[in-house]
Formats: structure tokens, C-alpha cells, sequence
């Protein structure tokens, strides 16, 4: 018995601090994100108001003809998607910044990599997934042709992900900046045109009776990409304005 | 190799597309000497501004040698 | 031995004294490129069969896009060195290279529209090299409004590298995409993009702009670098001795 005691001791002390794998890390900020979020649920309305009150502002522009309208539909649709998910990026790492959490995170063992596709995660099932469930309301409003729904909510559902991940990476830069607001929507717009063209247009061909698998393919492939490369260079970015 | 024109002025012309070519060669030579001239400009003013300083700390020196 | 002019770049010093004499002989080979090839391409090369005169407009538009594109590979590669070895003189070349850059994409775009007006009759067509160009441009300015937002000039210059590879891997993409969005909606009148084959006597005065634009644009580069250069050292010695010698 006392043979043993010594070697316990030493057991003891050497043992190490638990590292939670991957996995686990990745979760804790999945679901510490997605409470933060569900706390202020008046900010997730946000975007989605802004949507439907840029959408009533299309007729009073333009005009109240739903031949006009329904023209119009897909790409305006798209086009007010993406700048609202622009305009709830700035939040993206902000709040985390601000309250010294980001510091936290990257200081934490586990990769970047997931901490931030967790985060980015988060603010597509906060932003673009009500944007996605949200456009049969505004493709009712601007008399989206009935071929159109389906292809419209499909198209949103691969490219708003795309919105979110490339939005990180500008969301990222601008983080330590006071201003980042409009800097944001600034770098960030040019690398939202691939997605745009395609998101738009699989809704305009399916509406003129054409096949769209292919741009909702081109779609899933902006989205594989992003997903690889995105979290990386955020991750990157996040290290460089925190850190300096 | 040849002059491609009859005069001067259908030269300056060019049979109606003159004040386009021209409007684009006058553009870019502007542009082009904008992009010469401004590092130019602003190595003066640091230049200028860096020998202000120098002359400065000197005359502070000779002030508290004396 | 082969990799000590490399290690040497790190020292923006060795950089500035080594390339002092460089400048008037680049200055002297482009400015005669430049004034060369376009009073070739102005008075002595052939009138287009289709277009006319307004052709000659090409002899600027295309080497100041070919410039445009180089540019930002430029950009991007010189920043991401200054990322991976930490390189001061690398992100210097970075920082000098965007609003090169966004001029030379600004005349780029400026001389399309204008050749538009006589070919096309109007000032601007949504075609999809004028549209490439135009998003370009806007990546250009994101880089340059990020580099500007930033106080600390090392931070602003890693960001901004970020920025511009991010941007590299989404060139080619936009540049697909706006194709392809192109021949989409396309309008059956406007063949105009399609290449045709180009007649020597046109095509040598060309040449001479383009290799001419290449040799302006590093010069510019240069005394952008360099000019970079002195301001950020003009705390050292050798800067500071360099303006009193002035």
C-alpha cells in the first residue's frame, strides 16, 4: 500500500487539463451563439423587417403592376437578401470583441477554424435561414410567378450560407474598427456577385420554364468552397485585427 | 508606314471619331501623370518637412550650448 | 549564396540604395515606349475596316486592362509574401501597388465607355469585360478603404493582404460568372467581343503600348515603393541624413 501512495501522487500532478476534442469545442459555441442569440430575440427580427420594408418600398418606386413586379421579382428578392445579410454582419464577432470573448477564443486550443464556422453557423440560422422562409411572403408580394417558389427558397437556401461565410471573412477585418459598418458592405459586395448571378438566375430560369439544377449545382459548389476556405481566411483575419 | 491621314485637321477629326480617341489619350495621359508625379510630390513634402526638423533640433542644440 | 538578394530584401535600406539607379532608365524606356506607340498606333497604323478610327482607342484600353489584372496578382502576391516571411518590403509594395492598381482599372474603364459611345452608341453597355472590370474596380477601392480605416499601418497591411487573396481566389470566379451571366442575356445585335484575327500593322504598335504600360507600371511601383519606404523609416538615421543632404 504505501509502495503505491508515491507513484499516485505523481499520477496525480501530472494530470493533464481535460482537452475537450474538436467536436466539443465546436458545439459549446454552436450552443453558447445560438443562446446568446435566442436572448435577444428582438435583434433576429431585424433583418427580416428590413427585408419586408424594403420589399413594400419596390411598388411605391417603381410601380404597382404585377406584370412589372413579377419581372422584377427574383433578382430584387435576391438582391435586398443581400443586403440585409450585409447589414446584420457587422454584428458577427462585434459583441464577442467588445466584451473580451474573442480574445478568449483565440487563445483557446481548440482551431479557429470550427470556433468560427460554429459562429458563422449560428448567424445563418439567425439571418438566412428566416430570409429563406420568409421569401415565399415577399415573392407573394411582388407576384412571383408560381414556377418561382420553389427554385427561390432552394437558390436562398445554398447561397445565403455562401452570404454568411464570405460576409465572416469581411466581418472579420473590420472587427476592431469603430466604423465597420458600411466598410464591410464595401469589400464585401464585390465578392457577392458570383452568388447573385447564379441565386437570381436559377429562379428566372425556372420561371421561364428552363432546367435550373444547374445554377442550384454552381450554388452548392460557391457553398462547398466557402465553407472550406472562408472559416480559414476569418480565422485568419480575426488573429490580425485583434491581435495586431 | 505611312501617314494615315490627309491633313492636320483630319488628323485631329478622324473622320468624326476624333473627340473620342482624343477624350481617352488626354484621360489617360492625365492619369498616367498623376500616377508619376504624385510619389514625386509627397517624397518632397516628407523630405521637406524631415530637413524642417533637422534644422530645428539643431538650432535647439546650439541654444543650449550656449 | 543564390538566396542572399532574397534575405537582402528584407532591409528596405538595401532596397532603396540598390534601385536608385534603376529609375531614370526605366522612366527613359517607358516614357519613349509610351509616346512611340501611340503616335504609331494615333497616325501610322491602318484605319479599322469596321470601326473606323475609334479603334485606336484599343492601344490604351487594352494594355491599361492587361495592367489592371496584372496589378492585383501583384498586389496580392507581394502581400502574401509580407504575410508568410513577414517581409516589410513586401507589404510596402502592396500598399503602393493598390491605387496603381485602381487608376489603371479607372482608365480602363473610362476608355471603354468612351469607345462604346462611336461602337455601341452609348456610354455604357453592361457587357461582361466592362462588368469584370467594374467589380475590379470595386475590389480595388474595398482594399484601399481598408488599408485607410486602419490607424496602425502594420495591421492595416496584413488586413488589406488578407483582403487581396481573398480577392485573388474570387477573380477568376467573378470573371466566369459575369461571362456566363453574360451570354445569358446577351442581346443578339452586339457581336462586337467576339476576337477577330488582327492585322500586323495594327497588332505591332499594340505591342509596344503593352510592353511600354509594363514598364511605366514598375516604374511607378517603384517610386511608390520607395517614397513608402522613406516615410515609414523616417524616424532612422540613414533617412534622416538622406533629407538634410537634399
Amino acid at each position: 500500500m504505501s509502495a503505491r501512495e508515491p507513484q499516485e501522487r505523481v499520477s496525480l500532478q501530472a494530470q493533464p487539463l481535460a482537452t475537450p476534442g474538436i467536436g466539443a469545442g465546436f458545439w459549446a459555441t454552436l450552443r453558447r451563439d445560438v443562446l446568446i442569440a435566442f436572448r435577444h430575440r428582438g435583434e433576429m427580427a431585424n433583418p427580416i423587417m428590413f427585408l419586408l420594408m424594403v420589399i413594400t418600398m419596390v411598388p411605391l418606386g417603381i410601380s404597382p403592376e404585377s406584370a412589372v413586379l413579377a419581372n422584377l421579382a427574383p433578382g430584387m428578392i435576391w438582391v435586398v437578401a443581400l443586403l440585409a445579410t450585409l447589414l446584420s454582419l457587422d454584428g458577427l464577432f462585434r459583441s464577442d470583441f467588445e466584451d473580451g470573448s474573442l480574445e478568449q477564443l483565440l487563445m483557446s486550443p481548440q482551431p479557429l477554424y470550427f470556433q468560427v464556422l460554429a459562429k458563422v453557423l449560428v448567424h445563418w440560422l439567425v439571418t438566412g435561414l428566416p430570409l429563406t422562409v420568409m421569401a415565399p411572403i415577399l415573392g407573394v408580394m411582388l407576384s412571383l410567378p408560381s414556377a418561382g417558389y420553389g427554385p427561390l427558397m432552394a437558390s436562398l437556401l445554398l447561397g445565403t450560407g455562401c452570404l454568411s461565410l464570405i460576409g465572416a471573412i469581411g466581418a472579420a477585418l473590420t472587427v476592431a474598427l469603430r466604423k465597420g459598418g458600411i466598410l464591410i458592405s464595401l469589400i464585401i459586395m464585390p465578392l457577392y456577385v458570383p452568388v447573385l448571378i447564379f441565386g437570381a438566375s436559377a429562379v428566372t430560369s425556372a420561371i421561364d420554364g428552363f432546367p435550373m439544377s444547374g445554377q442550384l449545382a454552381v450554388l452548392g459548389a460557391f457553398l462547398a468552397l466557402s465553407v472550406i476556405l472562408a472559416p480559414l481566411a476569418a480565422a485568419g483575419a480575426l488573429r490580425i485585427s485583434v491581435n495586431g | 508606314m505611312k501617314f494615315q491621314f490627309e491633313s492636320l485637321q483630319g488628323f485631329l477629326w478622324m473622320s468624326g471619331h476624333g473627340p473620342y480617341v482624343w477624350a481617352c489619350y488626354v484621360i489617360t495621359a492625365l492619369a498616367l501623370t498623376y500616377l508619376l508625379l504624385s510619389p514625386v510630390i509627397k517624397r518632397r513634402a516628407l523630405m521637406a518637412d524631415l530637413k524642417r526638423q533637422a534644422r530645428v533640433r539643431e538650432h535647439e542644440m546650439r541654444h543650449q550650448t550656449s | 549564396m543564390a538566396w542572399q538578394w532574397f534575405h537582402r530584401l528584407g532591409s528596405p535600406r538595401w532596397f532603396f540604395e540598390k534601385t536608385n539607379a534603376w529609375i531614370p532608365w526605366l522612366a527613359a524606356i517607358s516614357i519613349s515606349l509610351l509616346i512611340v506607340g501611340a503616335v504609331w498606333g494615333l497616325a501610322f497604323a491602318p484605319a479599322d475596316m469596321k470601326q473606323g478610327n475609334s479603334y485606336r482607342i484599343i492601344y490604351i484600353h487594352v494594355p491599361a486592362s492587361f495592367l489592371a489584372l496584372a496589378g492585383y496578382y501583384t498586389m496580392a502576391i507581394s502581400g502574401a509574401i509580407g504575410l508568410i516571411w513577414k517581409m516589410k518590403l513586401a507589404d510596402m509594395v502592396m500598399k503602393s501597388a493598390a491605387p496603381i492598381g485602381a487608376v489603371l482599372t479607372f482608365v480602363a474603364l473610362i476608355t471603354g465607355a468612351v469607345w462604346g459611345k462611336p461602337t455601341w452608341g452609348t456610354w455604357w453597355v453592361w457587357d461582361a469585360r466592362i462588368t469584370s472590370m467594374l467589380v475590379l474596380f470595386f475590389l480595388y477601392l474595398g482594399v484601399i478603404a481598408l488599408q485607410e480605416a486602419y490607424q496602425n499601418q502594420d495591421t492595416a497591411n496584413k488586413a488589406s493582404a488578407i483582403l487581396a487573396l481573398v480577392g485573388t481566389v474570387n477573380i477568376p470566379i467573378i470573371y466566369k460568372s459575369v461571362d456566363w451571366w453574360y451570354t445569358l442575356h446577351q442581346p443578339a445585335t452586339i457581336k462586337f467581343t467576339s476576337e477577330s484575327t488582327i492585322h500586323p500593322t495594327m497588332l505591332y504598335p499594340l505591342l509596344v503600348m503593352v510592353v511600354g504600360f509594363y514598364v511605366f507600371y514598375a516604374l511607378v511601383l517603384l517610386m511608390r515603393t520607395r517614397t513608402e519606404i522613406l516615410s515609414r523609416e523616417k524616424k532612422t538615421r540613414w533617412v534622416q541624413e538622406l533629407a538634410v543632404k537634399t
